[in-house]
């Protein structure tokens, strides 16, 4: 078969894919560069069915049907609110292929490896390009196989958890087996031996025990990972995912794999630094787990909570001329967007200037209260950024937190010794009322005390999200 | 301790500062009222009605100055008054102690202590004992019903059978609380009100009362009334000219003038000139609230209506308050009984002067035989916090040597990265084979593409980014489907996985990302 026309495929392919990650810089053009993926993803396979992986190619088209078919349900059945828990499941899915696809080259190394010159000529496909190698050539096929298998197992398992706890199925808590942080080097040492044992014709075996213990490393390092730095989680799991492809592209000499393992790699790791970024935090920090122990005494609040009922909120909403919105995970817990964009729909009805807040971490995804909000038909054009209204809020009448409490918290501008001292937050104190939609008076994720609902400007409205607004929504008028 | 309200002795006054319900809310903190007989007949109070509320009646004004321990009245007191202060006497009162030194010096020789209602500070807390603003508010309301009583014709737009009527047209100067008073008034009985202030801050507010806020064309840093306590200040003469130059070219189509222009401490502004008066329709009503202290129309007669020989009226009356005598009773009655909880904390009868208390030191004037007029700014910033001191103007040459510091730093930061990886490149290329550095050269290419594609993708459209990652990312499957027709029967097993997983992924990646991005909507 004809392995030019392959990589003439492939090269369309990537670019393709470059211009489908580069098209969602924008709500209108992200449109057409969906459709720039799905082809350029036809493409590929396509191309490699009639070219290098003709062999049982029935059996391929018929399993990527069925995979599609599994895939095409579960994509439209997925509710927006449960998008993060779905991402972390296709994550496991690639780390699981990486590790599979991992394991076969070295199975089919060995094999070629065992057989004479005579028999390697009369093989075809795959099995040909490992024939071709030299000594040097193979042992850097090693180390590759075994990075991508590594990160792929680290992927899977570290994505299985991360799914557990994003659909609550596992424990949000940040949790560790004792020993902590020793575990996991250990862990990570040991492996590091078995490759080197592994490059030295040790067998598979090392592999597969290296493949253990990398699910070990996984599924203790996101154990260790609460609830509220998932957002980084995700996007740096995201970012293996993408670089167990690259380097099982490097095994299998294959251009594109690496040309989109790259892509993903680099797109995970810029979405992880911007999520680090707009927690203050270290990527390291978020990734060994938990806060950094405060710094001293923290300032102490003052002041007390004041509740205040829905018809306290609906007159100040009723005499409001702009209002902000600052959602937080716990309305897509409680599943409060539509009441919101109602409440919106309401708002802007009367001519008030109705816009969203949005911090870069408020969710459990990058990104992940814009798509919620998307879903309730509120216009992308009125929910904005934090550094694009951050200076608005004092000139704004009603500011609005829906079960968002850290990224509100003053804290982080006024102590020096909070835990969250210096993370960039919504300044929606400077409104000249705040409400406060909450489920109690308790302290959020990172347990951190709130001095923002002890100002004099900011009322309590106690209850479940979605009840609240359903309560608020027929006193506006 | 007993409080006990004279009746006024000002000419014409028929204000008084205890009602029967401020003085059932007074007892409750312990204190004895009492009331000179008749004092409550302006307002409408008869003494049966004090009787009935539990206040004691008393002949003589001499009898009651000498009976109570504080004397809560309305007026600044008159000499009289002064001289039947004694120590251990509270008055609680108009005082006017900026123009009334021989009032203070008074007291203060009678060792009594004075409180001056006006001298309340503008702060939120004070706002129930605000005595000015309650009194403003009545002035506002009834300068619009003098107006109107002088004017001949509707407020209100009518189009009737027997003829067309145009609404009046009302021009309020000054947007203190008697002006947005005069504002709410004038639009709730349907004329169009247009008004005008020094701040323009207030504009907001005067919208939302339903005026039409007059904006000048000038090109001046305008002062913010915040800094000076909510009052407005002296403004400079060009912008005096540029507001006079505004309301001549206003003035032929105005039926009525309100001016509330004062400045504290000063005397009023003249801002509606004769020649402004000339050009008004006949007919027209001018009500200058600012009589007392010379008016903002220099025609103004203070206490009279005057007509202009134009036809024109203008109403200098001083004692709006007092022509609404019931309705500003109560509401100065409820004043000072805001006053006399924040005196009494205990609620035990007994008076605790705390001079530690913002407001009851601001307002006191005199205090253990000693003038404490003017008060210290108070602790708790008036009204609204200053404004942020802005960051000093960059000179150019500053701008300029910064950005080019800038630069520097950046290209070294660069320089320093690309030297740095390329070092290691050559390291990698050193000992790995050609076939290796092929595949290596597009690794890092397509890393650098990637960073230079993603910092452009916009925040909000980070999950579908995500999605379809997670889509392309199953190009994995190129690897298992290169490996699934080649070889034994546990690769092929394998690699049959790794289709079918990839196979969800791909699927469910970008129909989810679809799905997502057909929701994102332009309102």
């Amino acid at each position: 078969m004809d392995f030019g026309f392959t990589t003439a495929a492939y090269v369309v392919a990537a670019i393709l894919f470059i211009l489908s990650l580069g098209g969602l810089s924008g709500q209108e053009s992200a449109k057409r560069a969906v459709w720039y993926g799905i082809v350029g993803m036809a493409l590929a396979v396509a191309a490699t069915l009639i070219g290098p992986g003709a062999g049982l190619w029935l059996l391929s088209i018929l399993l990527i049907a069925a995979g599609g078919t599994i895939g095409v349900v579960v994509a439209q059945r997925v509710q927006m609110t449960e998008m993060p828990q779905l991402v972390a499941a296709m994550h496991s899915l690639v780390g699981l292929a990486a590790v599979f696809v991992g394991f076969n080259a070295d199975i089919e190394l060995s094999r070629v490896m065992a057989m004479d010159d005579a028999a390697r000529k009369g093989l075809d496909g795959f099995a040909a390009l490992l024939a071709k190698k030299d000594s040097v050539e193979i042992a850097i096929l090693r180390v590759e196989v075994f990075l991508g298998v590594f990160i792929g197992a680290v992927t899977f398992t570290g994505s299985v958890i991360a799914f557990g706890k994003l659909a609550g199925k596992v424990d949000t808590a940040a949790k560790k087996l004792p020993g902590g942080h020793v575990l996991n080097a250990g862990a990570a040492f040991l492996s590091a031996v078995l490759g080197i044992m592994y490059f030295n014709d040790a067998g598979i075996w090392t592999l597969i025990l290296m493949t253990l213990l990398a699910f070990f490393i996984g599924y203790h390092l996101i154990m260790g990972i609460g609830g509220a730095d998932m957002p980084v989680v995700v996007s740096m799991l995201n970012s293996y995912s993408g670089w167990a492809a690259a380097a099982i592209g490097f095994s299998l000499g294959n251009d594109l794999l690496i040309v989109v393992g790259a892509l993903v790699g680099s797109s995970g790791a810029i979405l992880s630094y911007i999520m680090c970024k707009a927690m203050n935090r270290s990527f390291i920090s978020v990734i060994l787990g938990g806060f950094g122990g405060p710094a001293g005494e923290q300032m102490a609040v003052e002041g007390e909570m004041i509740a205040i009922e829905a018809d306290g909120v609906a007159s100040a909403l009723n005499e409001a001329d702009s209002v902000i919105i600052i959602p937080g995970y716990g309305m897509a817990v409680a599943q409060a967007q539509a009441a919101v964009a109602e409440l919106t729909r309401k708002l802007r009805a009367k001519g008030k200037n109705v816009r969203f807040a949005i911090h870069p971490v408020a969710g459990r995804l990058p990104g992940h209260m814009n798509v919620l909000l998307a879903e309730a038909k509120v216009p992308y054009d009125i929910v904005l950024e934090m550094d694009e209204i951050n200076d608005d809020f004092p000139h704004t009448d009603v500011a609005i937190v829906i079960g968002s409490n850290d990224i509100v918290n003053p804290a982080a501008q006024d102590d020096p010794n909070s835990p969250i001292a210096g993370m960039p937050v919504l300044e929606c104190w400077k409104a000249k009322q705040v409400f406060v939609s909450k489920r109690g008076q308790g302290t959020g994720y990172s347990g951190i005390e709130n001095p923002l609902f002890f100002k004099d400007n900011t009322r309590m409205f106690y209850g479940d999200a979605k009840a609240s607004l359903d309560k608020l929504l027929p006193m506006i008028d | 301790m007993k409080i006990g309200t004279p009746k006024e002795t000002f000419d014409g006054e028929r204000r008084v500062a205890m009602t029967p319900d401020s003085a059932l809310a007074l007892q409750k903190l312990g204190y004895e009222c009492l009331i000179e007989t008749g004092a409550g007949l302006g307002a409408g109070f008869s003494d049966e009605a004090y009787e009935g509320a539990g206040v004691e009646v008393i002949k003589t004004a001499a009898a009651l100055w000498k009976e109570a321990d504080i004397v809560a009245k309305v007026r600044q007191p008159n000499e009289t008054e002064l001289k039947r202060l004694t120590k251990d006497k509270t008055l609680i009162s108009f005082f006017n102690p900026a123009a009334n030194e021989a009032g203070m010096e008074a007291a203060k020789a009678k060792g009594a202590n004075v409180i001056a209602m006006e001298m309340v500070p503008r702060i939120s807390r004070a706002q129930k004992m605000d005595a000015l603003s309650s009194m403003a508010n009545i002035a506002g309301y009834r300068a619009v019903i003098e107006a109107g009583n002088n004017f001949g014709r509707f407020f209100t737009g009518q189009i009737t059978a027997a003829g067309k009527v145009p609404p009046a047209k009302v021009l309020v100067v000054g947007a203190g609380v008697a002006g947005l008073a005069a504002i709410g008034t004038a639009t709730s009985l349907g004329a169009i009100t247009y008004a005008f202030d020094v701040r323009p801050e207030v504009a907001e507010q005067v919208e939302s009362m339903g005026a039409e806020f007059v904006f000048l064309d000038f090109e001046e840093e305008q002062q913010d009334g915040a800094a000076t306590g909510g009052y407005a200040s002296v403004s400079s003469p060009e912008f005096r000219e540029a507001q006079l130059a505004k309301f001549r070219e206003l003035a032929p189509d105005m039926d009525i003038v309100i001016t509330t222009a004062l400045i504290p401490n000063r005397e009023a502004p003249e801002l509606w000139t004769e020649d402004m008066v000339k050009s008004m329709k006949p007919g027209s009503v001018i009500v200058d609230l600012a009589a007392e202290k010379g008016g903002n129309c220099k025609l103004t007669v203070a206490d009279e209506k005057i007509v202009t020989d134009n036809g024109v009226t203008i109403i200098g009356y001083t004692d709006f308050p007092s022509r609404m005598a019931a309705q500003a009773s109560t509401l100065y009655a409820t004043n000072i009984r805001h006053m006399m909880t924040d005196l009494t904390p205990e609620k035990d009868g007994q008076i605790k002067h705390d001079m530690e208390d913002d407001v009851i030191r601001g307002a006191t004037v005199t205090f253990d035989g000693e003038i404490t007029f003017p008060p210290p700014p108070p602790k708790v910033q008036a009204i609204a916090a200053k404004p942020k001191a802005t960051k000093p103007e960059l000179t150019p040459e500053e701008k300029r040597a910064q950005e080019i510091a800038a630069f520097k730093a950046q290209t070294r930061s660069q320089v320093t990265l690309l030297a740095v990886g390329a070092v290691l490149l050559l390291g990698v290329g050193l000992v790995a084979p050609a076939s290796f550095m092929q595949h290596f050269i597009v690794f890092v290419l397509a890393v650098f593409v990637g960073f230079q594609v993603i910092w452009n993708v916009a925040h909000s459209l980070h999950t579908p980014l995500m999605a379809v990652t997670n889509a392309i990312s199953s190009i994995i499957i190129l690897g298992a489907l290169m490996q699934i027709g080649s070889g034994s029967f546990l690769v092929i097993v394998l690699a049959a996985l790794s289709v079918f997983m990839a196979g969800i992924n791909i699927f469910g990646g970008f129909l989810v990302t679809r799905r997502m991005l057909a929701m994102f909507q332009k309102s």
